[in-house]
């Protein structure tokens, strides 16, 4: 694999295909853990070290198994390495293990997990699906820290813990409620498409002042 | 949107001749008897929210209109009245700010981003009414004692004394008539039942609402708390009777003026029947068990909202519908026209 | 019995899953495009959440207590799920081809649903017994399906309405839902 396909690969699940922004996978942890932004960068960090491990060697073993049996073969993979992560989070991070409570091993039924082992691990040789797993996982991580942050900020004036918001700032307690999850991620997703659609219509605008 | 009425699910009045914009204006002057009676016992704080409702509301539609580039309807003052129901659900002690931010969440989030009037499913004064409590809980319960006539100079002229609800628990009794009249601590437009009934007449003989929703609401809600406390209605102050639960917190309000919107209730008759003994039974349901709130008709009226075109589906047939759990019927594939 | 009617309120109102916990969020926004359909996923996915709630059960007390493999929870549990599900679809194409073919690729989605996996998860931690497990998963599926047939009403009646175009898709339907759990707040504190 070249360096410059391995960016594009890198680039893609961080921005371009982010799996819940523009790929729309991944949602329930998304509304559940976003209430605090540091719940966030937890989450998106162990679902991110899930995704490369399991990218990984189910990208290794693509061609012994064969087609029809690779769906419990996927399940079993992924099963395994966030039973890992969450055995090391309990261990070493029990704060966070503990605030996130059950959405750790719901990280196994984490559709972006499923889709990238079938559409991309399977297919592609073991370091480019290193690199999705790696991308996708910080493309998660990034969208659950943006939603995070701003739930944080409206919803209880702190980010991180640390308060931001003037003192005089009564915090609207229903973004950090499940309510709120719901209206917030909408919202950003509208904002997002928003963007995504001003990028699309300055390339259009660039390629037809090229031709 | 002109002067022609928008074709959807609203069971419009058959007079070709009756606007959006006619039947709103009648809609504000059944509401004027309410207006009148707020500013009396809450003072000129009642009008300063009740005019930063309104003036947030057109403000906020004409500035979604504009900014999508599509034809203003302000004109058809149902934003004008989006702005006084949702004042009419906060409490005299509320900042500016709250009517405010209020009156946008209504007009724009629940109203406007569904397609404008017509198209919502959800009551925009209740949503964004609801909103703000779960949003800002001890801004939005801080109620005020009524202080009767201190907008004209009588009664005292201390400051506001916070004073909890009727419903609130341990607060102190009210007799019937203060209930009746509105001499009790509440939101700006739900304690005066006098003109709040008022207002519901008026708007039955001009024949502007259905009278199944309000009674069915209203009757259910008796009956339900008859059973529970046993009694029909005592001349002694604050002893719990159908009455007195009756006449306390917004139900009144609810079942009148908010319940029975018409793009948010159901259509079918035997449906709006469902809708008032739905919220009746949710209200009681709330305001005996769930020690949470102790007001249960924002949530009771926002419910049978979500399940209205439920219930519109299953009474469209000609025999009374099933429950909205029950099998849908796959023979008569009937879809609901727009 | 009076906990299990608290099992009961509370799994299906109270803390309704797709509303409060966000579970079952794939499915819900994705079948909920038609009442009827909405309403056979939600039996499919209630008698999968069930039976799953049982399997787990004994899964957990008869083997992995006692062989002390606790830490393979999670494991144990989707493969059990994956497989019941597999099974599921097999009966369900055998049975009912019209609602096989309308549920779609959704039916093998059921395996992913985080409220399958995660009833029996839930259960294993409240302590549930054979019995309040099955109660709880049936009832969480109840409130799943109570969830996405009101949804499923709520838009179909707004397909025929004029939204604008960016509200199509996952951004309006995520404020649609947004919007009605602000309804069902109602119900939060009526169990403790």
């Amino acid at each position: 694999m070249s360096k410059q396909k391995l960016s594009t690969v890198f680039m893609n699940g961080l921005i371009t295909e982010n799996p819940t922004l523009r790929l729309l996978l991944g949602m329930c942890p998304t509304l559940a853990v976003s209430t605090a932004a540091s719940n966030g960068v937890g989450m998106g960090l162990a679902t991110t070290v899930v995704l490369i491990f399991s990218n990984l060697t189910i990208s290794a073993i693509r061609n012994i198994i064969p087609e029809k049996v690779r769906i419990p073969a996927f399940v079993v993979a992924i099963a395994t390495f966030v039973t890992i992560v969450d055995l090391l989070l309990k261990a070493f991070i029990p704060v966070l293990s503990k605030s996130l409570g059950i959405y750790i091993p719901l990280i196994v039924v984490n559709c972006i997990i499923f889709a990238r082992a079938e559409s991309f691990a399977f297919k592609n040789p073991p370091l480019a699906s290193m690199v999705d797993g790696l991308s996708m996982g910080l493309g998660f991580t990034l969208a659950l820290t943006i939603l995070s942050s701003m739930r944080e900020i409206i919803g209880n004036g702190t980010l991180f813990g640390a308060q931001i918001m003037p003192a005089s700032y009564v915090p609207m307690t229903l973004v950090v409620r499940p309510s709120g999850g719901f209206l917030m991620l909408g919202i950003l997703l509208l904002l997002v498409n928003a963007v995504a659609g001003m990028f699309e219509k300055r390339k259009l605008a660039k390629a037809e002042e090229e031709n | 949107m002109q002067k022609k009425l928008v074709v959807s699910f609203a069971p419009f009045i058959h007079n070709k001749e009756i606007s959006t914009r006619g039947i709103m204006l009648d809609v504000i002057i059944a509401l004027f008897p309410t207006i009148l009676a707020a500013c009396w016992f809450f003072g000129a704080k009642a009008a300063v929210l009740m005019g930063m409702a309104v003036a947030s509301a057109v403000f906020a539609e004409w500035f979604y209109q504009r900014l999508t580039h599509q034809k203003s309807t302000i004109s058809d003052l149902s934003a004008v009245v989006t702005g006084l129901l949702l004042a009419f659900n906060i409490p005299s002690t509320a900042p500016w700010w709250i009517a405010a931010i209020g009156s946008f969440l209504a007009i724009i989030l629940v109203k406007q981003m569904f397609g404008g009037l017509g198209h919502n499913f959800m009551n925009p004064a209740l949503a964004a009414r609801t909103i703000l409590m779960l949003s800002w809980a001890g801004l939005m319960a801080a109620t005020a004692a009524p202080n009767g006539g201190a907008i004209v100079g009588l009664g005292n002229t201390a400051d506001t004394i916070a004073s909890a609800t009727p419903l609130a628990e341990g607060a102190t009794g009210y007799s019937l008539m203060n209930l009746f009249i509105g001499n009790v601590p509440g939101m700006l437009g739900e304690t005066c039942k006098f003109t709040l009934l008022l207002g519901g007449v008026y708007l039955l003989v001009r024949g502007i609402i259905d009278w199944r929703i309000p009674v069915s609401f209203l009757g259910t809600a008796l009956v339900l708390f008859w059973i529970q406390t046993g009694c029909f209605y005592s001349v002694e102050s604050g002893s719990q009777n159908a009455l007195y639960q009756l006449m306390s917190g917004g139900l009144i309000l609810g079942a009148v003026f908010m319940a029975t919107d018409y793009v948010t209730s159901p259509i079918t008759k035997w449906g709006k029947i469902i809708m008032g003994m739905g919220c009746a039974t949710m209200l009681f349901v709330i305001r005996t068990f769930n020690t949470s709130y102790p007001e249960g008709c924002s949530f009771a009226i926002l419910f049978m909202n979500v399940l209205t075109p439920l219930i519109d589906k299953f009474t469209m047939r000609k025999t009374f519908g099933a429950l909205p759990k029950a099998k849908p019927d796959h023979t008569s594939k009937k879809e609901i026209s727009a | 019995m009076n906990s299990l009617m608290m099992i009961v309120i509370g799994s299906v109102l109270v803390n309704n899953f797709v509303m409060s916990q966000f579970l079952g969020i794939c499915p819900f926004l994705g079948v909920s495009k038609r009442t009827d359909t909405a309403l056979g996923m939600g039996m499919a996915v209630t008698f999968v959440m069930g039976t799953a709630s049982l399997l787990t059960y004994l899964v957990e007390t008869f083997l992995l207590i006692p062989l002390n493999l606790e830490y393979m929870q999670t494991i144990a549990f989707i493969l059990v799920i994956a497989v019941l599900v597999q099974i599921v679809e097999m009966v369900l194409k055998k049975i009912s081809r019209s609602l096989y073919m309308a549920l779609g690729v959704y039916l093998p989605l059921i395996t992913t649903n985080c409220a399958v996996l995660g009833v029996a998860v839930l259960n294993s931690r409240e302590g549930y017994n054979l019995i309040e497990s099955v109660v709880n998963g049936v009832s969480a599926a109840l409130g799943f399906t109570l969830a996405i047939v009101i949804f499923a009403g709520i838009r179909e009646r707004l397909a025929s309405s004029n939204m604008p175009k960016w509200m199509d898709g996952f951004p309006g339907a995520l404020i649609t839902a947004g919007l009605m759990s602000i309804a069902f707040q109602g119900f939060a504190g009526l169990v403790h």
